[in-house]
């Protein structure tokens, strides 16, 4: 029951880029397109989960036992480049169509406050290592789906006569100010798992 | 300004991006553990602050350490809470507990209710939530506004059964379009009565055994 | 001198990193509820971004060029890491405010953007000036962007009262206020620019 809710809230509640305001640099950047958001969404999930199994293994490891918790920022963003820099060359060399779909995005990932804020918030909220694991790959989903819808919109946005100061970011920006009232509706949607 | 622009950079071959990435580690790992060391006691120091603030804030005046005396009691849930018992002199002036809610509607909702020893809430402090900002948020306030008889709990009296919101064939109206922040409330209220009426027969006995004793 | 003034002035309006450059939008967005919050935010934001701008200058040199990147994370990372001791030692309340946002300064694209684009290849006090400048550029929009959102939501800038809360539309305090507030005032930013052009 405890996963369930912590699905739902990662997905739909408290949906990272609409309530919680994580990775909106990129997700004004490559929302323009339905595919460039898809390619971005599936990357995302990748080093996401990842990066959240190492930094807790990392914390649970060698911060906690060694008191080093105030190295926890310096760490976690190492560990996130490093990861990166990594997956991009095993990529690279194992599967180079996944590569062309996916290389692009990977330098952009590093400086996405998704990863290192999931990274933190999993410590913050005490979960487990399966919670943890769980909560990222809701937290990538929700990114995903936000992406997309998006991405969908702004396609069609392109086709419509706009103000010209209200023209590209701005007229992004109030999209995405309705979609999330639109989430807001979801609040609360956690109480019936209970 | 540009002076040093002559300078040649250094080679980026393997000795120098290890020994330039080595030797910045170090200067900041030093560094860091340092300052950790200088603002460790200030931290630890705010931290106890803010839980005083609110105990004294929700118990009638005491000149005792309530923090250094807490104690942790079963709620009859299979959780406990803690007790922070408040004495001026030897005599209990009244009792905090510290309680929460898992049902709020963000979540978890941490609270500290105070009783005073004839089973009537003080006041209380809520120390953590995750309700909506404007709505559920306004529990902070709502519950103390004395001027409203129907919304306050300040001064009721629990013995008489826990409370419940009006909604729910109680007696406290809950916050405008936040019923289940305000059930989830005075749940944490409710568990944090039952804990003190247990914790209060055990040690309100001894207090009037020993006034009777000194009597 | 005048050169640094013209850096100064750059970064507050010209290269505006929140209205023109569109850099650092999570932290502009989350912790803006309020004018405090979102003053306090830049301010740490801008002190982050001045001591790594000087620091990266000085040591421009020592690093070689293939390592630069995780060297400067790493030097961002550590006053990150001495603004969260600080905060959590002196201002509990405001750290607990701004909560995850504080570290996560680290992965600011303006704090990063600026070392690679500026600290790395102009001298200490260009480089100084530079973070002041763009510091408080990123500094004033948060709170411009705090304070109007504060005021419609709850009829206060500042927590001063302007007029009663009865009359504030929630909506701009919550998640999707801050995207619809910040739409239109670079809207608003767009339009005065090209005005003064």
């Amino acid at each position: 029951m405890e996963i369930i809710g912590i699905i739902i809230v990662a997905i739909l509640v408290n949906n990272v880029v609409f309530s919680q305001f994580l990775g909106i640099c990129p997700f004004l950047g490559v929302s323009k397109k339905l595919d460039t958001a898809i390619g971005m969404s599936a990357a995302v999930t990748f080093v996401l989960t990842l990066a959240t199994l190492v930094s807790f293994l990392i914390q649970k490891g060698i911060l906690e036992p060694f008191g080093l918790e105030y190295l926890q920022t310096i760490t976690f963003i190492l560990v996130i480049a490093s990861l990166v820099q990594m997956v991009e060359i095993i990529i690279k060399k194992i599967s180079p169509p996944l590569y062309q779909a996916l290389g692009v995005f990977l330098p952009l990932i590093t400086t996405n406050c998704v990863i290192l804020g999931v990274a933190i918030l999993v410590i913050q909220k005490d979960y487990n290592l399966l919670e943890s694991i769980i909560y990222a790959i809701s937290t990538a989903i929700g990114y995903a789906m936000a992406l997309i819808i998006f991405s969908s919109i702004r396609e069609q946005l392109t086709l419509t006569k706009i103000p010209k100061a209200m023209q590209g970011v701005p007229i992004a920006l109030i999209t995405a100010g309705i979609l999330a009232m639109a989430f807001m509706g979801f609040s609360g949607i956690d109480q019936v798992f209970k | 300004m540009g002076r040093n622009k002559k300078m040649a950079k250094l080679e980026s071959n393997f000795k120098n991006m290890f020994l330039s990435l080595f030797t910045i580690c170090l200067v900041v790992a030093a560094l860091l553990a340092q300052v950790n060391k200088m603002t460790a006691k200030p931290i630890a120091e705010a931290k106890a602050m803010k839980l005083v603030n609110a105990i004294r804030e929700v118990v009638p005046p005491f000149d005792n350490d309530p923090v250094a005396e807490a104690y942790k009691m079963p709620d009859g849930q299979g959780d406990s809470l803690t007790v922070y018992p408040a004495k001026k002199g030897d005599e209990i002036v009244g009792f905090a507990v510290n309680s929460s809610s898992n049902n709020g509607f963000g979540g978890n909702i941490q609270i500290i209710v105070g009783f005073d020893t004839e089973n009537k809430i003080v006041n209380y402090s809520v120390l953590q939530h995750s309700e909506t900002p404007g709505l559920g948020s306004k529990m902070t306030q709502w519950f103390k506004d004395t001027t409203k008889p129907n919304q306050s709990i300040i001064g009721r009296d629990l013995s008489s059964g826990p409370l419940k919101v009006s909604k729910d064939g109680g007696n406290v109206d809950a916050i405008t379009a936040s019923t289940i922040t305000s059930r989830a409330f005075l749940e944490a209220v409710n568990k944090a009565y039952a804990v003190y009426k247990e914790s209060d027969a055990d040690s309100g006995a001894i207090t009037k055994e020993e006034k009777g004793e000194s009597k | 001198m005048s050169n640094n003034l013209k850096v100064l002035i750059n970064g507050l309006v010209k290269e505006n990193p929140i209205f023109v450059l569109l850099l650092g939008m999570c932290p502009t967005l989350a912790t803006t509820s309020s004018a405090l919050n979102g003053m306090s935010m830049g301010l740490a934001t801008m002190f982050v971004l001045v001591c790594s701008n000087i620091v990266i200058s000085l040591i421009k040199n020592l690093i070689p060029d293939k390592v630069r990147i995780p060297a400067f994370i790493v030097v961002i990372a550590t006053f990150v890491t001495l603004v969260q001791m600080m905060m959590n030692a002196y201002v509990p309340a405001l750290a607990d405010s701004l909560g995850i946002f504080i570290p996560l300064i680290v992965v600011n694209c303006i704090v990063l953007g600026r070392a690679e684009a500026f600290a790395s290849k102009n001298g200490v006090f260009s480089s100084f000036f530079d973070g002041v400048g763009i510091g408080l550029g990123f500094t004033g929009a948060l709170t411009l962007l705090g304070a109007i959102r504060e005021l419609l939501g709850t009829g206060k800038i500042f927590s001063m009262t302007i007029f009663p809360e009865n009359f504030g539309a929630l909506l701009f305090v919550l998640a999707p206020g801050a995207f619809i507030a910040l739409g239109y005032m670079i809207a608003i930013f767009n339009k005065l620019q090209k005005k003064t052009n």
